[in-house]
């Protein structure tokens, strides 16, 4: 038994040092490096300090960035629900094409993102495909601002993340135990009443896991803003960037990194709250 | 399902689609375009692609990557297996914490890692460059390796071990003749995934790599930023076509998100 417990932690100590070193140990610093006090361009005094947390919360426009960076991925995020749920619900009964259509959602799933908003600086700028297009049949006589604005960025962050939502919906609808639907109707539910009492309560460890891992990397993000925006607007993801690379102030990269730390965390135990945990495996 | 709901959820899984496939058929529609600006139609080539091969940034940059790749793969795949097998095969203290531990790099947003990393760097002084990129895509993968092999891991038939013990093998052989050749096909996954995954890996990249060592999606993010072209299209082609090949050759083993 002992023996076993050593051999145990043996083959699991390479994992956890590593862990240890190059993620726990690193984020340990930057909650310690918020709470430091800037000396200018990148330097750290070890001496106690809020201010980094206070220029955050003081001033209005970080406290914007984080409230835009909410409300964009959100949107995002309720716009891939109502795209994912109808979309899975149909590949799920596509019978013998059921493989076949799932493989064509993994495609997009596994491209790169940038590519895949680089498509859209392609149909969205100025001189680009839409607007192209828009002018050749007459409609418009000066190009669209299509990019530079929120819309393109809840397009960006859907187009991104859409897979992201399909894929635990698809598997919760799949899984679903088709006696239970029968029943429903044999106890004379029509087929309506049968999906919002019977089918979405079933589903629900699928939506909610899809919400999060969506909702995740939609908040977080700074590539959707950049590219499709031209950094014009920007998300908490672009001020932690700048901070660290560019202004070099990292109590306030580290500060603002610890609350979307924060927010997600928030986001995740929700989650949790609302499932069992024997529907938690969605969530990988 | 009524023929009627059925034909509506046909129209709207279409339109979908369209939508995801559309912009980058576009995309890659342009890449064959002779003209070096704007979305106009000049005639068909294949010179983006010509120039694609003596570029040296991108030959550079896909060696990188490769090299991270591969080393992340080896690392992840070893680590991560021996820790699925620890956990799925012993009780020990602390076992709910380990656990834990393996899901923080899924629920943690990648920013957060890559500045960590940063900020782990800057305190140890060291210089950036591909050996300081690998550490963050290894932390990242280990708990999709240890996650899928756990998986595959649950169907197994204990009893077979068993057999081999009564008939006289001792743990190693055990090990290696029957519990490796039945969790084989898991690690391989495990593995592909990792590869893939710090193929595809830009945020933790972009923060930790130096100078002169861009990876092929740091690359592409320098040049996107500096506009369209159809070197960029020409090159962004290449890759969709890989992931296809990638996803129709594993087909659903890949299923599991990211």
């Amino acid at each position: 038994m002992i023996k076993n417990i050593r051999l145990a932690y043996s083959m699991l100590s390479p994992s956890l040092l590593w862990l240890l070193l190059f993620l726990v140990v690193p984020i340990v610093m930057v909650t310690v490096i918020s709470f430091t006090t800037s000396e200018g361009y990148g330097g750290i005094i070890y001496e106690f300090s809020t201010h980094a947390y206070e220029t955050a919360f003081l001033s209005s426009m970080y406290l914007k960035v984080i409230w835009n960076s909410i409300v964009w991925a959100f949107s995002a995020t309720v716009i891939c629900l109502l795209l994912a749920y109808p979309f899975a619900y149909f590949i799920a009964h596509a019978g013998k094409w059921k493989n076949l259509l799932i493989l064509l959602v993994m495609i997009p799933f596994w491209t790169n993102l940038l590519v895949r908003l680089y498509a859209w600086i392609i149909l969205l700028n100025g001189e680009g495909v839409i607007n192209h297009f828009l002018q050749n049949i007459g409609l418009i006589s000066e190009p669209l601002t299509l990019m530079y604005t929120p819309y393109a960025v809840i397009l960006g962050m859907v187009y991104g993340f859409l897979p992201f939502m399909i894929l635990p919906i698809y598997s919760s609808i799949e899984q679903l135990d088709k006696t239970y639907l029968e029943a429903a109707e044999d106890l004379g539910a029509n087929p309506v009443k049968t999906f919002f009492t019977v089918t979405i309560p079933l589903t629900l460890p699928g939506i909610l896991a899809g919400f999060i891992i969506t909702f995740v990397p939609a908040v977080s993000v700074f590539v959707v803003t950049d590219l499709l925006t031209g950094s014009k607007l920007v998300m908490v993801g672009n001020v932690i960037r700048d901070a660290f690379l560019i202004e070099m102030n990292w109590q306030l990269g580290s500060a603002l990194s610890i609350l979307l730390m924060i927010l997600v965390l928030l986001s995740v135990f929700i989650f949790m709250k609302f499932t069992s945990s024997k529907d938690k495996k969605f969530l990988i | 399902m009524r023929p009627k709901t059925k034909k509506i959820l046909f129209v709207f899984t279409t339109l979908v689609f369209m939508f995801f496939y559309i912009p980058i058929i576009i995309l890659m529609a342009f890449s064959f375009n002779d003209s070096k600006v704007g979305t106009v139609w000049t005639g068909f080539t294949f010179k983006w692609y010509g120039s694609l091969f003596s570029n040296e940034a991108i030959i550079n940059s896909v060696t990188n990557s490769l090299i991270i790749a591969v080393v992340t793969t080896l690392i992840a795949t070893v680590f991560g297996t021996l820790a699925a097998l620890a956990i799925h095969r012993y009780n020990f203290p602390g076992k709910q914490a380990i656990n834990f531990l393996f899901y923080i790099p899924v629920v943690i947003p990648d920013i957060i890692v890559a500045v960590a990393l940063l900020a782990l760097y800057g305190w140890l002084d060291v210089t950036l460059g591909i050996a300081t990129v690998f550490p963050g895509h290894v932390a990242i993968t280990i708990s999709y390796v240890m996650l899928v092999v756990i998986a595959r891991m649950a169907g197994l038939d204990a009893s077979l071990e068993e057999a081999a013990k009564d008939l006289g093998a001792n743990e190693w052989q055990t090990f290696w003749k029957i519990t490796f050749p039945l969790i084989f096909p898991g690690v391989l996954a495990g593995a592909l995934l990792a590869f893939t995954i710090s193929l595809d890996e830009f945020v933790i990249s972009y923060f930790t790599t130096g100078p002169g060592s861009d990876t092929l999606p740091v690359l592409v993010y320098s040049m996107v930023r500096l506009g369209v072209s159809p070197e960029i299209n020409a090159l962004s082609t290449i890759m969709v076509l890989l992931i296809v090949i990638m996803v129709f050759a594993t087909g659903r083993k890949m299923s599991v998100s990211k």
